[in-house]
């Protein structure tokens, strides 16, 4: 089956980390006829292609750039979130490693765009290969005069998921501590040093010069309604062939899991699969018809989120799989707000009692109320991310629940979930005291 | 390594990275990474060194430090060996992958070896999802590993140096 490729364009044979192969497959090109458009044009272009964020939220690029203040008298600065840490999700690493200068290339047509002069990318720690390969990549820019008067600064994360979330990046480049703001004032207004920033996730950026190229109108025509283009899917899980898989939005959940991704492995079946990554609602094998865009998705009850589609067989127990998240995101809590520093704790607590069978039909309901008192109750989405799929599991895997409090322990002996080491359960695990 | 090699040639070098920022604050990172990578872990003194650098507290930078996986505030192995257990890895096995490495390496996750060569631990989502498992060395990934692969990472880690 063809494969469109968008963002990937030219790395079909391999990775295109040097100059001259990028510019032998159209490289920089966008970037010239962008220059020479005036860049309310170019903010222009992005609102016509309908774009929307694919980091997670989804919040449309062409909007988000329109809001930037101006005549504040301040910088504006464009900043890209390479913090990709959501749990499935593995695509912005691809496009690190595999098209580097389309990354640096978005990144001058968007700073052109909102007339900035300071890009920072802010990659995560664990991403030292990408690192490397960008920052030549980045080397061979400024070697062939591309930049044009921009600085393009690579700042290294040093191990925080939370760091993703755009406020809480924002402290963690200005040297702090990775801990979200209250909004408002919203980036556009006050984001890095109290200035107005753009801040976008790699892929979107990396999609910038194909807008240039073939006009925003004509990208909005790719994929379906309100869900614009391609996206990289990111597959993972019990599936034969996990990767990362360039897709029109709104093809078929089927059709990622089984024509492309060639199905389950050893024959079982399939039990369940999270689309967006972890922190969105659980979809059961009947749903795996849903089309993958946002307003399927949504239809659903779940979400687009990263793209991240995680896929569950038939041996895994939902009661583990719920343990495994919360453990999740109570370790990477940054712990400001009370709901989520607390309440993650209360559902790591109450799922471990569940999983080992000691617990009583009313700590469903526990579990379910301390969810209900994370979701929406938090600065930061982190805690709505612990809550929303657990609820879910809940929700659509109750008899899971049930049979261990029915039957006084976990009826899934199969399960790969069983016992997995979380960091959180890790005794020796080393940042908290010092030696 | 107790100490830098060179003081004056550390604090030149984290000039250099603030340089690029408007607020040399937002060099704190880099500089703190660049003092574990000469102290081998960040001691007391390695905070100090890089507080001095950039005008902020000891105290500053440690709070910091804490919040971030990355930062070892007690010593570690020469090897760092990361298994990622977050759930798309753990489908496909990591529970395994990494007993097999506290198996062949002798230590429990979380642990260093007596010798100081080796440090485990488990770690969230490490980004490789659809070739699970990754396991990170001194944060070079391998992947996808398989419990069949450890016995001759572990040969391959002791008999480098």
């Amino acid at each position: 089956m063809p494969i469109e490729r968008f963002v990937l364009k030219g790395a079909e044979d391999g990775a295109l980390t040097q100059i001259d192969d990028y510019r032998a497959v159209g490289g920089f090109e966008s970037l010239a006829k962008a220059r020479a458009m005036e860049p309310a044009k170019i903010v222009d272009e992005l609102l016509a292609s309908n774009i929307r964020g694919r980091g997670g939220a989804g919040f449309p690029m062409g909007k988000k750039a329109s809001f930037l203040a101006k005549g504040t008298g301040k910088p504006t600065y464009l900043v890209v979130n390479a913090d990709e840490s959501e749990p499935g999700t593995f695509k912005d690493r691809e496009i690190m490693f595999l098209v580097p200068h389309r990354l640096i290339e978005g990144c001058l047509i968007a700073a052109h765009g909102i007339e900035s002069k300071n890009v920072f990318i802010y990659i995560r720690g664990e991403y030292l290969h990408e690192f490397e390969i960008l920052r030549a990549a980045l080397d061979q820019v400024r070697e062939a005069d591309l930049l044009d008067g921009v600085t393009i600064v690579l700042h290294r994360g040093a191990g925080a998921y939370i760091c993703g979330e755009e406020t809480a990046l924002l402290e963690s480049l200005e040297g702090k501590r990775g801990q979200p703001r209250s909004k408002p004032p919203f980036p556009a207004v006050q984001g890095l040093y109290a200035s107005p920033s753009l801040i976008n996730n790699v892929e979107t950026v990396a999609t910038v010069p194909l807008i240039i190229e073939m006009g925003g109108a004509k990208y909005a025509k790719e994929g379906v309604e309100n869900s614009a283009g391609t996206r990289l899917f990111s597959l993972s899980g019990n599936v034969v062939n996990g990767g990362n898989y360039e897709l029109p939005l709104g093809t078929p959940l089927r059709e990622l899991i089984y024509d492309i991704g060639g199905g389950i492995p050893d024959g079982r079946a399939l039990k369940a699969v999270i689309p967006g990554g972890s922190s969105v609602p659980v979809l059961t094998a009947d749903q795996v018809d849903t089309a993958l865009d946002f307003d399927s998705m949504a239809a659903a009850k779940t979400m687009l989120g990263s793209g991240a589609v995680i896929v569950i067989d038939d041996r895994c127990c939902m009661v583990q799989l719920g343990l495994r998240v919360a453990q999740f995101y109570m370790h990477e809590s940054c712990g400001k707000c009370t709901p989520c520093r607390e309440g993650t704790r209360w559902m790591v607590q109450i799922l471990e009692k569940i999983e080992d069978g000691r617990a009583e039909y009313e700590e469903l309901d526990l579990l379910l109320d301390v969810c209900d008192r994370i979701l929406g109750k938090c600065l930061c989405p982190l805690g709505d991310a612990a809550a929303m799929p657990v609820a879910s599991y809940v929700d659509r895997f109750r008899d899971d629940f049930r049979r261990h409090i029915d039957e006084g322990g976990c009826p899934f002996p199969d399960s790969p979930l069983d016992h997995v080491l979380a960091p959180v359960d890790q005794h020796a695990h080393d940042v908290h005291v010092l030696a | 390594m107790n100490t830098v090699e060179n003081p004056s040639d550390f604090r030149r070098q984290v000039a250099n990275i603030a340089s690029q920022y408007p607020d040399s604050r937002s060099a704190v990172l880099p500089a703190l990474r660049l003092a574990q990578e000469q102290y081998g872990h960040l001691t007391r003194e390695a905070f100090e060194e890089v507080a001095f650098a950039l005008d902020l507290t000891p105290a500053y930078c440690t709070g910091v430090a804490s919040f971030y996986d990355m930062f070892h505030l007690d010593p570690v192995g020469t090897q760092l060996v990361e298994v990622c257990t977050n759930v798309s890895c753990a489908l496909v096995g990591a529970q395994q992958v990494l007993e097999a490495f506290e198996s062949e390496l002798g230590i429990r996750a979380g642990e260093t070896s007596e010798d100081g060569r080796f440090t485990l631990r488990t770690v969230e989502c490490a980004g490789g999802c659809g070739w699970g498992t990754v396991v990170a060395v001194n944060h070079r990934y391998r992947e996808p590993v398989r419990v069949e692969d450890v016995p001759a990472i572990v040969e391959e880690l002791r008999s480098a140096d």
